[in-house]
């Protein structure tokens, strides 16, 4: 599905990739954690077609990233400048389906269909500023998922929203997980997320980054907020990753 | 019935509020029409003699021509044709022309020189100009507008264009917009607030032009009325030229500003939730 072959990336003389090898699975649910400023960013946008890497190559079903490929979606930290604020909500989940050269009122379903899955039905004709975080990147969410990309790409998409909420959106993303066949590679800092929502976690190393851990999460489903987190093995992976990301050996 | 209570004397009050904030009016006119009766001055008459010469001169025809005169239906209608033309190109070409400067840096590294050379000329210097080039009639003052209010427009455009939000672009670039849809759903919307900006100056300026054109070098139009009463000093008709352009300054304005509310809402709400 996605392949990356020694990814390097430098800003000036200051390098943040250091040569990144990693395959993700069709259908698999990827954290990448890392400390903060270890180029997780980066890495995404790379992957998004966002920017080119200084080395390396990225493929996409064998095929090279240049631009951004078709079947990619993004959830970006900041859904505030990431949603339109002069569009409403359903128009905002439509827009990217103009490509895909549906009408207008196929588009519209759509769109209700994928506010419907992430429980916004409601507020279709609402403004993004008129609803809380959470809401907001719900609605990024469900555009996402409208979208219906092979793969979906998460940066930090629950960073800038309270605990309980981060919580929902959490749960909501396991919901998700699957649908389509869609692929998903989430970027966070926070280690119980990675553990709590992957079923794979790759842990990246300060910058200049490398591959520093890459754990299989066998954790069952369906996960819950608290019953999964009680578990001996949740406690033994978050520990594992704890001790990757601050560098310390185990 | 709690919320109701609560909501009338809000309203009620508002009203009142708005209509005690325009006593000024009524105020203003009266001290202005004492000062002038006890002044007796031959070139500052009374209101109320302007607003009768108003009246008369281009308000006291028939309904079927909405109570307008030949005298008011002969001027207002080519300023105004001019007033329109001359905006709604200088918008076209301005919003056209900043909007792709404000996208490619590599044009607007060649041509903002330019840009900030026209934008310094003082527009009414080149009227002895547009006299030349196109002689008596409407084209002369049409362009006269055109060139006055095409910068202002096209610089707030270039500006809205340029700093459109990082995330914005990549977010159309990450769901592969097409290069129109990134342009009319995403560039244009959020350079809007910059774009009007420059619209909203643009319609007093528009005005101005008219006039000085009209002053200049013109056989009708309101700004040509007001010269040739000036010439034949009746000042009355010269005052109640200036009042009449005082109010159609405020009217463009007015609707200006409704039509830039509705079509900036969001702004507004995204601004007052951030």
């Amino acid at each position: 599905m996605l392949e990356i072959n020694h990814l390097r990336h430098s800003y000036g003389s200051h390098e943040v990739l250091g040569g990144i090898d990693l395959k993700v699975d069709e259908g698999q649910l990827l954290c990448i954690v890392g400390p903060s400023g270890c180029g997780k960013s980066t890495l995404l946008r790379s992957i998004a077609g966002l920017l080119k890497p200084t080395q390396g190559e990225i493929l996409i079903n064998g095929v090279p990233v240049a631009g951004t490929p078709d079947n990619l979606a993004v959830v970006f930290q900041d859904y505030s400048r990431s949603l339109f604020p002069w569009m409403s909500v359903a128009d905002n989940v439509a827009l990217p389906l103009r490509r895909k050269g549906m009408s207008g009122a196929r588009r519209r379903t759509s769109a209700l269909e994928a506010l419907e899955q992430v429980g916004l039905e409601g507020a279709a004709a609402k403004y993004p500023w008129q609803l809380s975080g959470g809401m907001q990147q719900r609605v990024a969410i469900a555009r996402a998922l409208a979208y219906r990309p092979a793969f979906m790409l998460m940066d930090e998409p629950f960073g800038s929203v309270d605990a309980q909420t981060r919580e929902d959106l959490e749960d909501l993303v396991l919901q998700v997980r699957g649908v389509h066949g869609m692929t998903i590679v989430l970027i966070t800092h926070d280690i119980d997320e990675s553990v709590y929502v992957g079923d794979r976690v790759v842990v990246l190393s300060k910058a200049p980054s490398r591959i520093v851990g890459d754990l299989s999460v066998g954790l069952p489903y369906p996960r819950d907020q608290i019953a999964t987190r009680q578990l001996p093995e949740f406690v033994r992976l978050r520990a594992d990753v704890g001790r990757l990301v601050r560098g310390v050996p185990g | 019935m709690t919320a109701v209570s609560a909501q009338r004397p809000g309203v009620a009050r508002r009203v009142a509020g708005r209509i005690l904030s325009l006593w000024i009016m009524p105020v203003a006119l009266v001290l202005w029409e004492v000062v002038t009766r006890w002044i007796q001055a031959v070139y500052f008459p009374p209101p109320s003699t302007v607003l009768v010469r108003l009246h008369e001169l281009w308000f006291s025809g028939s309904w079927r021509t909405f109570f307008l005169t030949d005298d008011a239906i002969g001027n207002f209608l080519p300023s105004f044709t001019r007033l329109a033309i001359g905006w709604v190109l200088g918008c076209a070409v301005g919003v056209g022309v900043g909007v792709a400067l404000g996208r490619s840096t590599r044009l607007s590294a060649y041509v903002d020189p330019l840009v900030h050379f026209g934008r310094s000329i003082p527009p009414p210097t080149l009227v002895p100009v547009f006299l030349v080039l196109f002689q008596f009639g409407g084209s002369m003052q049409v362009a006269t507008i055109v060139f006055g209010v095409v910068w202002p427009i096209m610089i707030n455009a270039i500006e809205g264009a340029r700093y459109v939000d990082r995330q914005y672009l990549d977010t159309a670039q990450v769901f592969s917009l097409s290069r129109l849809d990134r342009l009319r759903r995403v560039i244009l919307p959020a350079a809007a607030p910059k774009i009007f900006a420059g619209l909203r100056i643009s319609v007093s300026l528009s005005l101005i032009l008219m006039i000085i054109s009209e002053l200049v070098g013109s056989t009708d139009g309101i700004g040509h009325r007001m010269l040739q009463a000036q010439g034949l000093f009746d000042i009355p008709t010269t005052w109640a030229a200036i009042v009449l352009l005082g109010l159609m300054g405020f009217l463009l304005n007015t609707t200006f500003l409704l039509v830039e509310r509705r079509i900036l809402a969001w702004h507004r709400g995204a601004r007052r939730t951030d």
